[in-house]
């Protein structure tokens, strides 16, 4: 009797246990090797394919006319880096104060529930929409493309990701914490980013990086706002180069070189905001204990 | 231990009469009367849910966070009953601090977790804020085990270490009375230990009220105690009186371990 209650080999319960076990890891393993095998996939064939069009020339030089030799894509980088920067800072300070709205007065306030239902229909919405949106309100009303209109795009599709993180994160702030400030005598708005946006700093980041890393591939919401400038500009009111849109044409040219510059240019996106979620992430594990 | 006795009148602090209070439409305390006494450690005791916690809450209006909370009857704190509309309740709580059952370090270092209250209502020197924080960390027997690094985070000390800086915060502000709501149940012994000596200590200088789950912990640093049961305060009385010779026989069950 008491063997097949301490024996794990005999206890038809615990084995059954075992079994449901070994089970869910294997069902768990299979899942993470799929997306992992993916993903490993992926960023293998951007390296096999992109290292050759990676070099300094992809730096200093612009997008190539038809039929010459050489080239880069110094005017897209830069191009890219004014937009994404641009509507990074657009978007966060609005991303950033919508969230606090809605984590403080979601539960209660009706235009904050709205608020939160459109910004999750925001989240979804293809970013193709968005681009006509700003097309037909902005571009076809100033009659020319250009990075504003480009930015306005992006930061569209930026705040709702800033919002919902940052919404979501307060939310997680026990309310043993904000007692705990109340207490002390603080006024709601020093509880709310003394005390609570902080115990959460660095998932907000993290909200705000995965913004970044969602606009700095977008191409749809481009094509219809910034398109594409084949020499080198800073002008944010004309027409302006960008990675994605060059990597979208040269991807589909003719010209092998192009190609080349193409997989290069995928490769240099994925890789800078690789960079920078790992580089954020081992700053601010740092900072905050636990 | 001064005890004190029938025939010394002592000052109220806190005059709470007739207090209801609900949970949307469920009643949590009823018809509640008694007085909190200056300079004195009210204990408040009875079994889960017997409304002692909700009690406290009331005395700084910490359900108001709540919508569908509310309390009626009256609470006189310094000639004003702080249940009437209009009372400024941020005032209220910097002069009624209080500290929770778990420990709540705000996110911060440990200096600016005591300095945070202090900014709120005060404006200090740096030499005057500097010396705020030795004191209240002193006044909470912690002192000497941070003070080589009041720049890390509070979040970083031991929980009871965190317990004893969210009392230094809770002193800091130098309020009129301190709210203590089961302060030590997540607590060791030792650092419970350290908690009940502070307990004695700061009543030198404030009102005291205190949740405890624990008989003895009421017996031992409380003056007057009451006990509650099912929403009612059941007796009500000088702390000796009421351990060794009650008057309720609810009273006589409850601490003898015959219910509860």
């Amino acid at each position: 009797m008491t063997d097949a209650v301490t024996n794990p080999a005999m206890n038809p319960v615990y084995r059954k246990r075992l079994l449901m076990h070994r089970f869910g890891i294997m069902l768990s393993v299979l899942a993470m090797a799929i997306g992992l095998g993916f993903l490993m996939w992926i960023l293998g064939t951007l390296l096999v394919k992109g290292v050759g069009g990676l070099s300094l020339n992809m730096f200093i030089h612009d997008t190539p006319a038809p039929g010459t030799e050489g080239g880069g894509l110094r005017n897209a980088i830069v191009g890219s880096l004014m937009m994404v920067g641009l509507s990074t800072l657009v978007s966060t300070p609005i991303g950033i104060l919508a969230g606090i709205y809605l984590a403080e007065f979601g539960e209660v306030n009706k235009l904050a529930q709205v608020t939160r239902f459109v910004t999750d229909i925001m989240l979804s919405a293809p970013s193709i929409v968005i681009g006509l949106f700003v097309y037909a309100l902005y571009v076809a009303n100033v009659n020319h493309f250009s990075g504003y209109a480009g930015t306005i795009a992006l930061s569209l599709i930026a705040v709702p990701v800033v919002v919902r993180t940052t919404d979501n994160m307060l939310r997680l702030v026990p309310n043993s914490l904000l007692e705990a400030a109340f207490a002390l005598g603080a006024p709601r708005w020093k509880v709310a980013t003394m005390v609570r946006l902080r115990a959460v700093r660095a998932g907000v980041i993290t909200g705000i990086l995965l913004a970044l890393a969602r606009i700095a591939g977008e191409t749809a919401p481009l094509l219809f706002t910034a398109l594409n400038n084949q020499f080198f500009s800073a002008d944010m009111n004309a027409p302006l180069a960008n990675l994605p849109v060059v990597i979208y044409q040269f991807a589909m040219s003719p010209y092998d070189d192009w190609r080349a510059l193409a997989w290069g240019g995928a490769l240099l996106v994925t890789f800078s905001v690789l960079l920078l979620n790992i580089l954020s992430r081992t700053v601010f594990s740092q900072k905050t204990p636990r | 231990m001064p005890i004190a006795t029938s025939s010394t009148p002592l000052a109220k602090t806190i005059e709470i009469s007739n207090l209801n209070f609900f949970y949307g439409k469920t009643q949590s305390l009823t018809n509640v009367n008694l007085d909190i006494h200056d300079k004195q450690v009210t204990a408040f005791i009875g079994p889960s849910g017997c409304g002692k916690s909700t009690l406290l809450r009331t005395l700084n209006r910490m359900y108001d966070l709540y919508p569908g909370q509310r309390a009626e009857g009256s609470i006189m704190y310094r000639g004003q009953n702080i249940l009437e509309p209009g009372q400024d309740v941020n005032m209220l709580r910097a002069k009624v601090g209080m500290v929770f059952q778990k420990p709540t370090p705000f996110p911060m270092s440990i200096y600016d977790n005591i300095a945070f209250g202090v900014k709120l209502y005060e404006d200090l020197s740096k030499g005057a804020m500097d010396e705020r924080v030795e004191w209240a960390l002193k006044k909470a027997a912690l002192w000497n085990e941070v003070k080589d690094k009041l720049t890390k985070s509070g979040l970083s000390l031991s929980g009871g270490q965190q317990q004893r800086l969210c009392i230094a915060r809770g002193v800091a502000v130098k309020p009129d009375v301190l709210l203590l709501d089961e302060p030590t149940s997540a607590l060791d012994p030792i650092s419970t230990a350290k908690v009940e000596e502070l307990i004695s200590e700061l009543k030198q200088d404030y009102t005291i009220a205190i949740v405890t789950h624990n008989m003895q912990q009421a017996a031992r640093c409380s003056d007057f105690t009451a006990y509650m049961y099912l929403g009612e305060v059941v007796e009500f009385g000088v702390t000796d009186q009421l351990f060794m010779n009650p008057a309720r026989k609810e009273t006589q069950d409850y601490i003898t371990g015959r219910f509860g």
